[in-house]
């Protein structure tokens, strides 16, 4: 019996197939099963291939499977975009007659069913209804889930759609019952109360819950999702939410909000983040707490717009001109894209510095039910002082931080430069302030460090081989580690890449064998422990086709570790 | 005399003798002296130049960013806090050149700032070289043969892009250059005041004589909200207008239109995220 199903929806952009995997992830759900889902697209709004894949399982899933249990495709392009994942077992599910495959498929007459029940338009639902009465969904769920999604439209184009979505469901329950297919997932009463968020809300509401509000931001994939969700609640979290004209105008905007108070992010791509370079310099020299989120996607230059990739790490850790400190955070997992997302905005506020939130496509796309977010774990520090008359904005003081002002609140006046400045912001040449200056930016690496948020390892203590990854990574190798049935080695996730947390040390001294695993082709996390870690890694399972490792590619590659 | 709030006092300055940017600079204290501003609700914001480093010389809260990055600054600053005067001052290399982008789209989005250019058609920090409001013929160390590219006018572009406020002024007649500044802030959303000043040392063109002389102030019958009429004064041949040319109190400040100053005018330093809507936000994700 399967407990864990593996289904893929494939179609061109426009087909619909959002729709399905939206309704049906939150129906499975609502009935008691786990479930994980992510995507993979082309770059163009019609047409073209992309797919879903949606798992749901009896006990939390939350990494991409490689392999395909069940294929809905929506044409029959698909299914050589997808052959690579195919196997034996694979099902073909599908109007058999409008596919025309010179494979099998097993007919789950999903056009047919949209006419019976009104007409074409239906023809999503009605895939709904098949792939829910395969796994056998609550049907009662599907129906009062359906007349939520489509609430708003009129009661005869609901009632069709439930239509549809019963005689599909009979349909999926038929070629169960014909013994044609069998899946047994068994239920979990807790998963009514857990919660659907993608990596970009995530994103967008651990800053909300940092207590951002204000973005400045312009459009890039995969990064726009935090700049529509926080857009889309700015009247309701009172966010001032704009769309500047180019990223150096975002990153400029997002400094100076800082400047005069306001708790400020601007969220982008590597291309994007390469036009902020003299922003972020500016803020490290100003000392104006800035946040920015990061979502990789593959380059150089364009690259690949839609796809993923964890190659700009180093590009966060260098740009800028100058030398100043900085942070960088890397969620591995839904629940810490919301707390570093949070963390993000503190740390910012706490040691006047530029945090970076670095994900990418994946992260963005991918989501799987998790419990609700703790918001009592998280508080607001602002960390703002009210001045006085002779307020010195750049004070040089013990742990290098300068109680931070903004103008109006308190007597003082708030000096803010961008050249070399003296305590009270004003412009020097002075070799001794400069060296007193640059000494006190860069003493606050010894505040940050103090405080990091530190790897996570999964896997056995006594472990000989350890593998190490940041970011998205970290569920794939969870589940691959634990696949490939090794004893011998464990797993140590970094949420910060940057400075490298102590609690590092012992790890990577302990370790006969260190394997990174990077979604990229150089190995830039591992450069950086060689630096900062002081250790080479002994090898590299490296992916830089534009997608994210599968459960089973990596299982293979941990168990061929020698 | 009472001491104007603005003033340092004895500083240090950075400028050449003669130069155009003291007149500014004290036009600017004064103004805000008259109109009764104090120095802890101004916001100086500046890119960097010569001209960017008037906010250094005047008792006021600045922040004193990077080269042609001054105008997203002020808009944020703004808008993170409304109840603040903010001026940006710069050069004209600084605002027209580096910064031409930000130009464009602060007209559009009308932040109630005001936008200070002192224009010595030449970049002056930086030794000499052209900057986009030289005029044809100008030979610098770069521009070896002479400018040949068109001059850019901030007016016309202005005027084009129905900014709602648009003055030219001239840094020789500083009670003139008051008037028009006073105005300037006066103006409810974004007002570009272009000042004419000599570089002493760079630009030996357009000197405090020539602008004198290729100048002409707009009188009592000139209309400034006749946009066709303004858009005629300033691409006419010849001397060059100055004055209010072109006002449009029709527009909409930028803070006035965002949902977070529906409610209330308090700055978000003072705020906290609604903790509860946050809860039910991420409740309806079950
Ligand atoms: C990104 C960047 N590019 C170039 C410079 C060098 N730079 C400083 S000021 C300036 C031009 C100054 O001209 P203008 O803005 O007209 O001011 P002025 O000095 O004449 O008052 C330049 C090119 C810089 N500081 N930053």
């Amino acid at each position: 019996m399967i407990n864990d199903v593996t289904i893929v929806l494939g179609g061109q952009a426009g087909q619909g197939i959002q729709t399905i995997e939206f309704i049906l992830a939150r129906v499975l759900k609502r009935s008691g099963y786990h479930v994980f889902s992510t995507k993979e697209y082309m770059s163009r709004i019609r047409g073209g291939q992309n797919t879903i894949t949606l798992r749901a399982a009896d006990r939390p899933v939350s990494a991409l499977t490689r392999h395909i249990d069940i294929l809905l495709p929506l044409d029959p392009g698909i299914l050589e975009h997808v052959a690579d994942r195919m196997t034996v077992d694979t099902v073909i599910l599908g109007d058999a007659e409008a596919l025309s495959l010179d494979r099998a498929v097993l007919d789950a007459p999903i056009s047919r069913i949209a006419r019976e029940a009104g007409g074409k338009i239906y023809e999503s639902t009605a895939a709904v209804g098949v792939l829910a009465g395969i796994l056998e969904a609550d049907q009662t769920i599907l129906r009062d889930y359906l007349r939520v999604y489509f609430r708003g439209k009129k009661p005869k184009v609901i009632d069709q759609n439930c239509a549809a979505a019963d005689l599909g469901y009979a349909a999926g329950r038929k070629l169960c019952e014909d013994g044609s297919l069998s899946y047994s997932i068994a239920r979990d009463e807790k998963t009514a109360d857990r919660i659907l968020v993608n990596g970009a809300e995530a994103v967008a509401l651990g800053a909300i819950a940092g207590g951002c509000n204000f973005i400045s931001s312009y459009p890039m994939s995969p990064s726009t999702g935090v700049l529509t969700f926080l857009a889309s609640h700015d009247d309701t979290f009172d966010i001032v939410a704009e769309q500047a004209e180019d990223e150096i105008a975002a990153v400029n905007m997002a400094v100076a909000a800082w400047y005069a108070g306001a708790r400020a992010m601007a969220t982008t791509s590597g291309g994007g983040l390469a036009l902020m370079g003299e922003g972020i310099s500016l803020a490290g020299v100003l000392e104006t707490p800035l946040v920015i989120h990061l979502a990789q996607r593959p380059g150089p230059g364009t690259g690949l717009p839609t796809r993923t990739e964890q190659g700009d790490l180093e590009l966060a850790l260098y740009a800028g001109h100058g030398e100043f400190p900085r942070v960088i955070y890397a969620p591995g997992t839904i629940e810490e894209a919301f707390l570093l997302s949070a963390r993000a905005f503190n740390t910012a506020a706490r040691c006047q510095v530029p945090v970076f939130v670095l994900t990418d496509q994946y992260t963005m796309d991918t989501y799987y039910d998790i419990p609700e977010f703790e918001l009592e774990a998280i508080s607001v520090e602002k960390h703002i002082v009210e001045t006085n008359a002779g307020y010195q904005r750049y004070r040089l003081t013990e742990d290098g931080v300068s109680p931070r002002g903004v103008p109006g609140y308190g007597s003082g006046l708030i000096a803010a430069d961008s050249d070399e400045h003296d305590e009270d912001g004003h412009i020097t040449e002075s070799m001794t302030v400069r060296n007193a200056q640059v000494d006190k930016r860069l003493g606050k690496m010894e505040l940050i460090m103090k405080d990091p948020v530190p790897p996570v390892l999964t896997g056995p203590e006594d472990f000989r081989v350890l593998l190490v990854g940041w970011g998205s990574t970290c569920q794939p190798i969870r589940e691959g580690l634990e696949r490939s049935g090794r004893t011998d080695t464990a797993h140590l996730h970094f949420p910060q890449v940057y400075p490298l947390p102590h609690q590092a040390q012992g790890y990577l001294e302990q370790a006969e064998k260190v394997i990174v695993v990077e979604n990229n082709a150089t190995a830039q996390f591992g450069k950086l422990l060689i630096l900062h870690g002081g250790r080479e890694p002994d090898g590299a399972i490296l992916k830089y086709d534009g997608l994210p490792f599968t459960v089973e590619e990596l299982a293979d590659a941990i168990t061929e570790i020698d | 005399m009472e001491k104007n709030r603005f003033d340092m006092g004895d500083i240090d300055i950075a400028w050449c003798p003669g130069c155009g940017n003291f007149r500014i600079l004290q036009t600017v204290q004064e103004t805000l002296e008259k109109m009764g501003k104090a120095p802890e609700e101004v916001v100086f914001v500046s890119g960097i130049g010569q001209a960017a480093k008037t906010p250094h010389y005047m008792k006021s809260h600045f922040f004193n960013g990077l080269h042609g990055r001054a105008l997203p600054a002020a808009t944020a600053i703004k808008a993170a806090n409304p109840g603040l005067t903010v001026i940006a001052e710069s050069g004209d290399g600084d605002m027209y050149g580096e910064g031409g982008n930000h130009l464009i789209h602060t007209m559009r989005r009308n932040p109630n700032i005001t936008n200070i250019v002192h224009n010595n058609m030449v970049y002056g920090l930086t030794k000499g070289q052209a900057s986009p409001t030289s005029r044809l013929g100008m030979v610098t160390p770069v521009q070896v043969h002479g400018v040949f590219e068109e001059p850019f006018n901030p007016m016309a572009m202005a005027i084009a892009m129905n900014a709602s406020f648009v003055a030219r002024a001239f840094s020789g007649h500083p009670e003139q250059t008051g008037e028009i500044i006073r105005q300037a802030i006066e103006h409810k959303g974004y007002a570009l005041v272009d000042v004419f000043q000599p570089c002493v040392s760079f630009n030996k063109m357009n000197t405090l004589k020539w602008f004198a002389d290729n100048t002409w102030y707009v009188d009592g019958s000139y209309n400034p909200t006749d946009r066709a009429e303004a858009f005629k004064t300033v691409t006419a041949e010849g001397k060059f207008a100055l004055g209010v040319l072109y006002v449009n109190e029709r527009r909409i400040p930028f803070e006035e239109n965002l949902p977070a100053y529906k409610r209330s005018n308090t700055p978000l330093y003072m705020r906290s995220p609604d903790r509860e809507k946050l809860a039910e936000l991420i409740a309806t994700r079950k």
